[in-house]
């Protein structure tokens, strides 16, 4: 592709080397801890599901258990794997004795390391196995009805808080049009410390992430995808206190994208940041190896912070989460980076920006399926001049190649959606990309003009930026508040108290086999 | 051609303006013209074409045009009807309650404060309870601002701590006693039935609770916000939609001065 803005692509480069040396810096940090939502994680992947009698999960009773006992620092594989050794049970069966209060993993006699991994390789090859199953039935299932689409996947989100009804918007969503659907989280969620369980209907603003609500809302859209000849893609959000632990159910259940941002947490639900570095590593693996496409959250920071000054650090933090990804063994291809139209309407030429910023990331992260995020800040009760808005915002889109497209709504600031808004939505940007589907391909920018400029701009300053951060680190870098505004102390923050340092003879026997990215690979 | 171009029926039409008698204007005074949209659980046919009309009647509206019906999905049909309303209001009798008669600009409230109070006014903001939204409470205290209004951060007489969202009740107050504040400001976006009236109606009783409910100026904000509702549950004010920093300043400074007698 050539490139319309005659980037500078020797700043690309360095922008990505500091990028780089930022993550790997913090990878050492992050080699040396665990976290209480890693170690539920091991648990679930080996196995480990349901509740106790006071309804708590079965992970989180296990790893509260070793807590409390001060033995989280060997990691939950070892003290299961022990258990197992001695007892020839299964983690399951482990998990509700230790629910019901007749066994106390840390009193098991020791066996050695390696008796404890041969044990646990059973177990560990049938779960990555069951991954590896359902990333092959997506795979199958695409190619079996016409391949992937061309042009922007049109996601649309459903936030009814019960998962029935989510079920029904979601099923006429897609056959309106829509190729991603998204089950917004109930608000709070990202702030719980394990993750509820079973079937629910009660959520505000969203449903509850739960591995049964995944299972319902993926069966329904295998239906509707049948009905359809296509393939209906679900989302959640792989955020908050327990991102690993979601990314692992939605493995499971055959999810397809997740939110998943390495700093989202740190900065928008002050978590922090030494537990979301950790938990974010670990997310990423399972997301990497479950062929999931992660989306980061650089939107968010214009909702606070000026979208015309702080481009630079949209770019920025798009290098970042490129480069904390790698590290996971996640792809390029599953790098759903992310930004938003959220230029203020009354900025002269603010649509020149948009359409340059766009155009800017395409350009320097050519493989990934970039999320453009609609306008959001400046929609008002105007519908009408809304859905003008987001006629805008479709065009740039389908003029720069983005690839998740979240689709706004004209009363976006009023209401969850009616069903009514997501139809016109729809046909807004059907519209649009019909009636304008070759236009970017056709057209090129003027040398040194307005674009041009604004996108070297951009670029310079997002480089001298992760200069900056390189020399800082990341910890001083939240700390002094360079992304969105907003600052916070490294031991501030919820979920602190969930972190420890590894003790010698820690293993996650997950970590390896996900790294190494793909499930086919 | 429509049927409204050559439109005869309401060649009758008493064209006063009539404000004890008031009602929607399309074109004409008193024609009573509306647009409405709404989608009906059935599929699309004439019977829900007519079951739509039936809908448009029952809502006052009269000659009911069914200008556009849409099969959104098998059994739902969405309709766009246009009629003319046969219901009037009595403008004159309507009473408002409003926060503010005249609003300051930074700059005045910023003098009224150094005249009036003599030292600044501790302003504490937050988005409470389980809702994770900042954008209302950024748009009245950030510096920046919204739409060309600054935010209480920029205001010279004014000590703003905005913490941002997902702050509980209790941890609120305690910062609000921390602080010393005059004046909190609650910001609630999630609306879905009804948790930010629960969430507002729970920080009220925690301060009487507290013995602190008269210690405060309560100022509640957000889209769905009224001044009307924030007064019923027991807030001092309430700034919905199309309301800035200013309105609260202005409010908030003016409320102070009286409050301390100065």
């Amino acid at each position: 592709m050539e490139s319309k803005l005659n980037l500078d692509f020797k700043l690309v480069e360095q922008a990505r080397a500091h990028a780089s040396r930022v993550a790997d810096d913090t990878q050492r940090f992050i080699d040396g801890c665990t976290t209480v939502a890693v170690e539920r994680t091991i648990c679930r992947l080996l196995g480990i599901d349901g509740i106790d009698a006071q309804e708590v999960p079965l992970p989180s009773v296990v790893v509260d258990h070793l807590m409390d006992k001060g033995a989280l620092p060997q990691g939950a594989a070892f003290w299961i794997g022990n258990a197992m050794v001695e007892t020839g049970k299964d983690p399951q069966t482990l998990a509700e004795e230790v629910g019901n209060g007749t066994l106390d993993l840390t009193s098991v006699p020791t066996h050695p390391e390696a008796e404890i991994h041969a044990a646990l390789a059973p177990i560990v090859e049938a779960s990555l196995a069951k991954i590896r199953a359902r990333r092959q039935r997506r795979e199958d299932f695409i190619a079996s009805h016409g391949g992937e689409k061309d042009g922007p996947w049109i996601y649309l989100i459903v936030a009814t808080g019960n998962i029935y009804e989510d079920v029904v918007q979601a099923t006429a969503a897609a056959r309106q049009g829509a190729d991603v659907i998204a089950v917004i989280r109930t608000t709070g969620q990202s702030l719980l410390d394990y993750v509820p369980y079973g079937a629910t209907t009660e959520g505000f603003g969203g449903t509850y992430a739960t591995q049964e609500n995944f299972r319902l809302m993926r069966e329904a859209m295998d239906k509707v995808g049948e009905e359809l000849g296509r393939y209906i893609r679900v989302c959640n959000y792989c955020s908050g206190l327990c991102m690993p632990e979601i990314a692992a159910m939605g493995a499971f259940e055959g999810l397809d994208v997740m939110l998943n941002d390495a700093l989202y947490g740190i900065l928008f639900r002050d978590i922090n940041m030494q537990r979301t570095l950790v938990d974010q590593s670990f997310s990423r693996a399972i997301n990497a190896y479950a062929g999931v496409v992660i989306n980061t959250g650089e939107d968010n920071y214009l909702t606070t912070a000026d979208a015309v000054e702080e481009a630079h650090t949209v770019l920025a933090s798009q290098f970042l989460n490129e480069a904390f990804a790698l590290r996971a063994g996640l792809p390029e291809e599953q790098m759903g980076l992310g930004h938003a139209f959220e230029i203020d309407p009354d900025v002269e030429n603010g649509f020149l920006y948009e359409l340059a910023q766009a155009e800017m990331a395409r350009e320097i992260f050519p493989n990934a399926p970039l999320k453009y995020m609609p306008p959001t800040k400046f929609m008002t009760g105007n519908v009408f001049r809304g859905q003008v808005q987001d006629a805008l915002f479709n065009m740039v889109t389908i003029l720069t190649g983005q690839k998740i497209h979240l689709l706004g709504m004209m009363t976006e600031a009023i209401h969850t959606p009616f069903l009514s808004d997501r139809f016109l939505a729809i046909q807004n940007a059907q519209y649009i990309f019909r009636t304008m589907q070759d236009l970017g391909s056709e057209i090129v920018f003027k040398d040194g003009g307005i674009m041009q400029n604004r996108a070297g701009d951009v670029l310079k300053k997002a480089t001298d930026l992760l200069g900056k951060i390189e020399q800082l680190g990341i910890f001083e870098t939240l700390e002094q508040g360079i992304f969105a505004d907003i600052k916070r102390p490294r031991d501030g923050g919820k979920g602190l108290d969930g972190v420890v340092n590894k003790a010698p003879g820690y293993f996650n026997p997950f970590l390896e086999p996900m790294m190494k990215g793909g499930a086919g690979k | 051609m429509s049927s409204g171009l050559y439109q005869i029926r309401d060649k009758d039409l008493d064209t006063t303006l009539d404000l004890t008698r008031l009602k929607p204007y399309g074109d004409t005074m008193n024609d009573g013209k509306v647009q409405t949209s709404f989608t009906l659980p059935v599929k699309d046919d004439d019977k829900g074409a007519a079951a739509a009309v039936l809908i448009a009647q029952k809502m006052g509206l009269a000659d009911p045009n069914v200008a556009l019906r849409q099969k959104l999905d098998e059994n739902f049909t969405f309709y766009v009807v246009y009629g003319s309303l046969t219901h009037t209001v009595n403008y004159d009798e309507i009473v408002v309650q409003t926060v503010t008669d005249e609003v300051m600009d930074m700059h005045e409230t910023d003098d009224f404060l150094k005249e009036r109070l003599g030292r600044k006014m501790v302003v504490l903001g937050a988005s409470t309870g389980t809702d994770a939204h900042t954008v209302g409470i950024d748009a009245i205290m950030n510096r920046k601002g919204f739409a060309g209004h600054y935010g209480l951060e920029r205001y010279e007489m004014v000590e703003a701590y905005n913490l941002g969202s997902q702050i509980p009740n209790d941890e609120f107050l305690r910062k609000a006693a921390e602080v010393n504040a005059d004046v909190l400001l609650i910001s609630q976006t999630v609306t879905q039935k009804d948790v930010h009236i629960q969430n507002l109606t729970e920080l009220i009783e925690l301060a009487e609770a507290e013995g602190v409910r008269e210690k405060y100026i309560f100022c509640c904000g957000g889209a769905r916000i009224t001044h009307a509702l924030a007064k019923e549950l027991g807030y001092d004010a309430g700034f919905g939609a199309g309301t800035y920093a200013d309105d609260v300043a202005t409010y908030t400074s003016k409320e102070l001065v009286r409050r301390l007698g100065k």
